[in-house]
């Protein structure tokens, strides 16, 4: 970011040993995004370094992606958690960008609407240099990785794993962001439950230029692995397609599950006792 | 025993509590207990928890009895110094994304799971729920609580979209007299507050007049037996 008021900012701190910083500072990132001190704060204390280390209230569970020959599919499902109740179940939770990235998220619903918004900012701000050249998912992705590892610093974390894809100049990306700003790139990618359950599978089948309709089949075979085995997943999904050319987010649907097994009938029948 | 008499002098005021919002076509209705407790007893048996936000915006407040009104205070401030600016109503959507703003901004100071509900000419009647985090959902009814536990499964099968005034009503005092009926921290009366175009309505059905459910009996005169 090379907006001259954050430039001006950080000269100012760098002379004064950070203590103008500290004491108006909430929120640690681009002076020029996140505004002046705002009368939201109910208890400011000038001069403290405020530690929170919270802990999540609403999640989301896995986001997967993978990159295809046309950019990158990105999916997760719509499933808001309080604790082990499935509180809400229509939350977005994969958002568009700009017109070429997207960014999904799994962990506190909260924290993620508060990246969004930064990152709506942080994008008309691009644009309104009108010099031709806008931000693209890789861009997108060191933001985040500072964005996230500073607030990892301060102890008061956005608690998410985001995943961020996007194709721009005909180079496609797929990468990942955690809440203590671990970050990499790759060809497929899942967060929570589908790191264990989901990368195992892209492991074996995925390959170099598979078709939308391979792709989506592949992260449809993952998703229903998680819904049989996350106990925070739900059957309601959205999967998007990120190109050059635009982001599409499918509207939500539900996958076809099977249960109509010999075996799960009467799984104790030839057991002794009943289990 | 001394520990135990002086608990709930000491405990903070909490509204255990069942709130809930629904839309219905033309506007929203908002409904809640009326137990505040202070550990294991009620402080306060007929509470309001269903807060004047604007003329068309209204608030059911949850949790920590303190941080709702602390909250509900501000957000009434700011609402008002914003709607002399705009000189119109203030949209449901604009009071709700100040309570959200509060509530994230504070998470951690905060316990307080609200719900801000109203009507205006843009959106009609809109619901938004904000539970503990400071997520902001725009939902078609929203619960808060620790009653609401009690009415995933009711609200599950009962609720459908597009219902009239009538239904919605009768849905709200439903579902609240059910969650009074099993959670500890939810009592006393049903509160409800309508918003449409044509304004607010606020109603009130008496504890002893709620329904009975599984294993409740009327009341009655006392039965004297002659020796």
């Amino acid at each position: 970011m090379h907006h001259p008021q954050v430039l001006r900012s950080q000269m100012r701190w760098e002379c004064h040993g950070g203590q103008e910083e500290s004491k108006q500072e909430q929120i640690y990132v681009g002076r020029s995004l996140m505004g002046p001190p705002t009368p939201f704060t109910l208890m400011p204390m000038p001069g403290v370094p405020i530690t929170h280390t919270q802990q999540p209230y609403v999640t989301g569970t896995s986001v997967l992606g993978l990159i295809y020959e046309g950019g990158v599919l990105i999916a997760a499902d719509t499933a808001g958690s309080y604790g082990s109740t499935t509180r809400f179940k229509s939350v977005e939770r994969m958002k568009a960008v700009s017109n070429n990235t997207l960014l999904g998220a799994s962990g506190e619903i909260s924290d993620f609407q508060a990246i969004t918004q930064l990152l709506d900012r942080l994008i008309v701000a691009d644009a309104m240099w009108d010099d031709g050249n806008d931000l693209g998912p890789l861009d997108i992705h060191n933001y985040l990785t500072r964005v996230m590892y500073n607030r990892r610093n301060k102890f008061d974390p956005l608690w998410n794993t985001l995943i961020l894809g996007g194709v721009k100049n005909g180079v496609k990306h797929l990468g990942s962001v955690s809440m203590i700003g671990v970050h990499y790139v790759d060809n497929h990618i899942a967060t929570g439950f589908g790191i264990h359950l989901a990368q195992p599978i892209f492991r074996e089948e995925w390959k170099e230029n598979m078709t939308l309709e391979e792709g989506t089949r592949l992260l449809e075979k993952a998703l229903l692995v998680l819904f049989y085995r996350d106990r925070s997943a739900i059957n309601k999904i959205q999967v998007a397609n990120v190109t050059e050319d635009g982001v599409h987010i499918s509207q939500p649907y539900a996958l076809k599950s099977e249960w109509n097994l010999e075996a799960f009938k009467n799984p104790t029948a030839s057991a002794a006792g009943s289990w | 025993m001394e520990p135990m008499a002086c608990q709930w002098t000491d405990a903070p005021h909490s509204m255990g509590t069942t709130i809930m919002a629904v839309e219905y076509n033309g506007g929203v209705i908002l409904g809640a207990d009326s137990r505040t407790t202070t550990g294991v007893y009620v402080a306060n048996r007929a509470s309001d928890k269903i807060t004047e936000l604007t003329d068309n915006v209204y608030l059911c407040r949850s949790g920590s009895a303190a941080d709702s009104q602390v909250v509900s205070d501000y957000v009434r401030y700011f609402l008002n110094q914003h709607t002399i600016l705009l000189g119109r109503l203030a949209t449901v959507k604009t009071a709700s994304t100040l309570v959200k703003e509060l509530s994230y901004q504070n998470k951690s100071f905060l316990e307080t799971g609200l719900i801000v509900a109203g009507w205006d000419k843009y959106e009609g009647g809109s619901v938004y729920g904000i539970p503990l985090g400071g997520t902001l959902l725009r939902l078609p009814f929203a619960t808060g609580g620790s009653g609401s536990s009690y009415l995933y499964g009711f609200l599950d099968q009962a609720w459908k979209s597009n219902m009239t005034q009538e239904e919605a009503e009768a849905l709200v005092v439903k579902s609240i007299s059910l969650a009074i009926a099993r959670d500890g921290a939810s009592g006393g009366v049903v509160r409800t507050v309508t918003i449409n175009e044509e304004g607010v309505q606020r109603k009130f059905y008496a504890g002893d007049k709620l329904p009975l459910f599984h294993e409740e009996i009327a009341p009655r005169p006392t039965p004297i037996h002659a020796n």
